[in-house]
């Protein structure tokens, strides 16, 4: 049987990337994620699996180094809160500009500016649209548990070696700081420099050998032309991923007729609402995106015809009701019920602002 | 004797080292990148590690570094070459890995980056070209510029009042523990440029020996930045950066 373990949300990031056969972690200390430098600390990977871990000087150092590591094939990460996760975003642009596969996590706190450490899904925009300069998108995956936090790092990075895109798992202090029962995998082993540059050789920086002209990882293309291309073939990319990497869970959606959409934390919160609603004879469900980008919206369209309005719960202002207003396009109400600043909501709250809405 | 009987490989006094490729250099006439890209592809192929050297470019004029020799590069966001440096050195314990930073992007930019790979005594070469002026971006000034030195952005000279003081980045590097070899050179001559060669291997071996951070800086010139001639530009290094920036060997343990 697989080993079961207590753990909170950020110390299973760590143990899923030793797991997972992680080449490299580098990080920089903020709450409320530091458990996942702290814990691969104490793990000591390197004298098990080879694994890499470094706390580097600063965020922007952290996510630079991801580079470096990317750029050599090798499976590398961090992780960092939102403050932090600003210091990446430059970082973040030159990997996706460079078309270069790695793993980050942020474990969102309230903002703007140093805000809070309390949880917040304040930053949907930046992890979903960009964040960094230049039109590109990362893939946002949502864990709303521990076991997810566990098994997104390996999927995570999965995804970004088959798209050679960087990705990132979006969640907040709440999921990173609670404690859950998580089930382990098995330990994967670390691919050889070997196996790297057989699989990854057409690209990855790992040394010119006779037999391959020299790899030179860049973002760069002053001609204009050429800038087009490369950036053409990264909207295709995401075409691509927008057609087949959807992914979201349902709840009570087959007979609903009001619709719940919240991701992560707030998910969990809106399980708790849509029993309650259920138990008064109203018929909500809920749809919980997994990915954030790409977005749930041909799902979502599936549903208009059965709906008769959707809430976005959101700890932020509204940010992803915005996509979800977009997939709707008018035809059916989408209201808004946003809390901020590190406020948790209650799921009578969430429901009273749905009979508000909508009864 | 025909011509022709005297090209044969025996006669070959010179030749150009594989590792640079055949790339015509965007560099313009008399700057100092030519050269000492040149002096680091004859090391790569002397030492026989060019399968594996991994290069790191800047952003800069250097930034296409990536052209000029056949090695696996990456090409660093400003200032940020040594974290990419750091990883890629942590990951491939067996590689070469150097980074090649102008001023702007050592000691403005990036110094936290340099600082702390530094620090670090991470097993990588830094090779610094140090022109005192910002060349891709047109000529403005550097933390490096000279006193009284004329830039873009320092039209009128630059004063310590309003604009700092130059930065002897070099010499703060070789405080920190992690690094083993910090030296200054230059390429204006012949000679110039054979000592700085012999400081460029010695970095790499050290590298191999894993003995810490090797810093290699070159005090090199800008003459489309300064405004004047190839050869003017030597004589004004020699005159006015040599004395501020003077050469030698600052550490070597």
């Amino acid at each position: 049987m697989a080993e079961k373990v207590l753990k909170k949300g950020n110390e299973v990031i760590a143990l899923g990337a030793i797991h997972c056969g992680c080449d490299g972690y580098f990080g920089y200390p903020i709450t409320p994620q530091s458990e996942v430098m702290e814990t691969l600390m104490e793990e000591k990977p390197w004298e098990t699996t080879g694994m890499v871990v470094l706390q580097a000087e600063s965020e922007i150092a952290s996510i630079n180094m991801v580079y470096g590591g990317a750029c050599c094939g090798k499976k590398v990460m961090t992780s960092s809160s939102s403050p932090g996760m600003s210091l990446m975003c430059e970082g973040l642009s030159y990997l996706a500009g460079s078309e270069l596969p790695c793993l980050t996590a942020n474990i969102v706190r309230g903002g703007p500016g140093l805000g809070t450490i309390q949880p917040s899904q304040g930053d949907y925009f930046q992890a979903v649209k960009g964040g960094g300069h230049g039109d590109y998108k990362i893939i946002v995956l949502a864990p709303f548990s521990a076991q997810e936090m566990y098994d997104f790092v390996g999927l995570g990075f999965d995804l970004a070696f088959k798209y050679r895109i960087p990705v990132m798992l979006l969640t907040d202090g709440m999921i990173g700081q609670m404690m859950e029962k998580v089930e382990l995998r098995p330990q994967q082993a670390r691919l050889s420099d070997q196996e790297i540059a057989q699989r990854y050789g057409s690209w990855a920086t790992t040394g010119k050998t006779p037999d391959r002209k020299e790899n030179t990882i860049t973002s760069l293309a002053l001609d204009a032309k050429v800038h087009e291309a490369l950036n053409h073939k990264l909207q295709a990319k995401y075409q691509e991923i927008t057609e087949k990497e959807v992914r979201f869970e349902t709840l009570f959606c087959e007979d609903a007729e009001y619709l719940l959409i919240a991701y992560g934390s707030m998910a969990r919160i809106c399980e708790s609402t849509i029993e309650a609603a259920r138990a008064q004879g109203i018929k909500l469900g809920l749809l919980r995106p997994i990915t954030l980008f790409p977005f749930p919206t041909k799902e979502i369209q599936r549903m208009i015809p059965q709906l008769k309005g959707i809430l976005s719960v959101e700890l932020s202002a509204g940010q992803m009701v915005e996509d979800i207003r977009l997939a709707v396009e008018g035809k059916i109400p989408v209201s808004l019920f946003g809390r901020q600043g590190g406020m948790l909501p209650t799921p009578v709250e969430v429901l009273d602002a749905f009979k508000t809405n909508y009864i | 004797m025909d011509i022709k009987d005297i090209i044969k490989p025996e006669n070959i006094v010179y030749q150009k080292t594989k590792v640079l490729t055949n790339n015509v250099m965007h560099y313009c006439p008399g700057c100092s990148h030519g050269t000492v890209h040149k002096l680091i592809a004859e090391v790569v192929d002397e030492m026989g590690i060019q399968e594996k050297t991994i290069g790191i470019s800047p952003v800069g004029c250097a930034v296409f570094a990536y052209n000029y020799m056949h090695i696996d590069w990456q090409q660093a966001a400003h200032g940020r070459a040594p974290a990419l440096a750091t990883a890629t050195k942590r990951l491939y314990p067996d590689k070469y890995v150097f980074t090649y930073q102008g001023d702007g992007d050592l000691a403005s930019i990036g110094t936290a980056e340099i600082m702390h790979a530094c620090n670090r005594g991470e097993n990588i070469v830094v090779i610094f070209i140090n022109n005192a002026i910002y060349g891709m971006t047109g000529g403005q000034m550097a933390p490096t510029t000279l006193i009284g030195m004329k830039t873009s952005t320092t039209p009128y000279g630059r004063q310590a009042d309003l604009n700092g003081y130059p930065l002897k980045i070099t010499e703060l590097i070789a405080q920190l523990e992690g690094t083993c070899f910090v030296t200054r050179q230059s390429v204006q001559t012949a000679a110039a440029a054979r000592k700085t060669k012999k400081a460029i291997r010695k970095a790499f071996e050290n590298s191999g020996q894993n003995k810490g951070t090797s810093f290699v800086e070159v005090v090199s010139t800008c003459n489309s930045g300064w405004k004047l001639t190839p050869v003017q530009s030597n004589t004004w290094m020699e005159e006015n950066m040599f004395p501020f920036y003077p050469l030698g060997d600052i550490k070597d343990r």
